[in-house]
């Protein structure tokens, strides 16, 4: 048994694990933001940034030095290539939290206008993706990554309806055009999340079945589980 | 060229004691396939089953089909007709120490009676030039015994021994693993280029050389074949759990 190799292969996990944290809390924050137009919560995203970006290089740094030195295999091999991809895109979902936090510092500024549009139920689904897609990975289970994949083409769904109805708020009270398309451009942001929640869930499926289902290259034979708790 | 090595149910003894127990593969001509396993799996018996060196230790028996192209190992061929077409590259460099560097490359032929010396040139030529060593010793063919090279040296000299007798098939039996990492470059390089004509099986330790240099990998374990596959499969993906602790490390 190689000791030291799989000490730093649990580092990396635990590493990952705490990135996904931090990742996950900042699209919650954002949220709870934007529903409750509440500016500490953008400042706690603002700072949680510089915590996220660190740990995407710590990260890099810890795969690359395993990389290197202990020349891994099969499912390790895997594993590592899963880690390095899902931590960048952790990275870029800490950015757009911090584009949606940033949005809300601005929608404040103006007055609360009643929108056609529920971006809450959008963020609790996007937010149900990132957390399901880190639990896969907790547990290296691909059928509950399938689940999460299933997922997005209901938020693709949310975002297009989104699009469509504050285009017609826009035209129609031409007072509340800012106002949507504040809207409009949370409602990319989340949809960007729950893409890179769909990536981290390919690259579970990867890591654990050795399976590349990126693009439809490949339909993952997975058998659904009993209950996702969906 | 090489050509293709077919076994089937391939059973290997020492006395009373099974090493191997019933191997079947097919070997690609004209590729390298590798052959990793902990020590005792039974890779290397394996290997010396396809050129009959078992049958040299004593109480050792072999039954099964060992076929290398169409020429039949183990039914009633001789086993200096088999050599002339399977070459065997040994751990240790074992150069004859008191031949020149091209006597010890024209032993193969002189022993079968070549005589002519234009041609016998010719073919040590060819045969160090194939194994890389041709620049480093060609001012000192006569000069120089085997056993004055270095032991990276050594080793592509007795590549170019085995080379001589122009054998379909090579085998390499750890040939690196007395090697530095450069003298290990160098063969590693060599095995990349000699399979356009030739088909190699090499039985290595080093996981990274089989991932390195074959198409095809086998696992052994307990005398038996575990998994056979592409290379790539076997290392990144494998079939069997037993192949992946293997590979990643978890046996022991």
């Amino acid at each position: 048994m190689r000791t030291r190799f799989q000490q730093q292969m649990e580092e990396l996990r635990e590493k990952l694990l705490r990135m996904g944290g931090l990742a996950e809390l900042a699209v919650d924050r954002a949220c709870q933001a934007y529903t409750n137009r509440d500016l500490h919560s953008c400042q706690l995203v603002l700072e949680n940034e510089s915590l996220i970006n660190a740990a995407e290089r710590e990260i890099d740094e810890l795969a690359f030095d395993i990389l290197a030195t202990q020349q891994p295999a099969a499912v390790d091999l895997r594993f590592i290539l899963a880690v390095t991809k899902i931590n960048a895109d952790l990275e870029r979902v800490g950015d757009q939290a911090v584009n949606i936090a940033e949005r809300v510092m601005d929608m404040i500024e103006l007055p609360a206008v009643e929108l056609p549009v529920d971006i809450a139920r959008m963020a609790t689904a996007v937010s149900a993706m990132v957390r399901r897609s880190l639990e896969s990975f907790v547990e290296g289970k691909a059928e509950l990554a399938q689940a999460v994949l299933e997922m997005d083409h209901v938020v693709d769904r949310m975002r297009d309806e989104a699009f469509i109805v504050l285009v017609r708020t826009m035209n129609e009270q031409p007072q509340s055009t800012q106002q949507a398309l504040d809207a409009l451009l949370v409602a990319r942001n989340l949809e960007r999340v729950a893409d890179h929640a769909t990536n981290i869930s390919e690259d579970v499926i990867f890591w654990v079945l050795g399976a590349d289902v990126r693009h439809h290259a490949q339909t993952a034979v997975i058998a659904r589980p009993e209950s996702t708790g969906t | 060229m090489g050509v293709g090595i077919t076994v089937e149910r391939l059973n290997a003894f020492y006395g009373k004691t099974q090493a191997l127990f019933d191997i079947n593969i097919k070997v690609e001509a004209n590729h390298a396939t590798a052959l990793i396993g902990p020590s005792g799996c039974g890779k290397s018996t394996f290997i010396r089953c396809l050129n009959r060196m078992h049958e040299t230790i004593p109480d050792t028996s072999v039954n099964g089909i060992v076929r290398i192209g169409d020429f039949s190992v183990y039914n009633g061929t001789s086993a200096t007709q088999l050599r002339r077409r399977v070459g065997m590259v040994f751990q240790k460099p074992n150069p004859f120490p008191t031949m020149s560097i091209y006597d010890n490359v024209a032993a193969g032929l002189k022993l079968n009676g070549f005589t002519n010396r234009k041609k016998l040139d010719e073919i040590v030529e060819k045969s160090l030039n194939n194994s890389a060593l041709w620049d480093e010793v060609k001012d000192s063919l006569h000069k120089k015994s085997g056993a004055s090279l270095s032991g990276g040296q050594q080793q592509r000299l007795c590549i170019a021994r085995a080379l001589a007798v122009q054998p379909q098939v090579l085998l390499m039996d750890e040939p690196c693993s007395a090697l530095d990492p450069i003298s290990t470059g160098k063969i590693e390089e060599l095995i990349f280029q000699l399979k356009e004509q030739y088909t190699i099986v090499i039985v290595t330790h080093n996981m990274q050389q089989a991932a390195r240099v074959a198409e095809f990998t086998g696992f052994f374990l307990l005398g038996k074949m575990i998994e056979f596959d592409k290379t790539e499969k076997v290392f990144t993906n494998p079939s069997d759990k037993r192949t992946e602790d293997y590979v990643t490390g978890r046996f022991g």
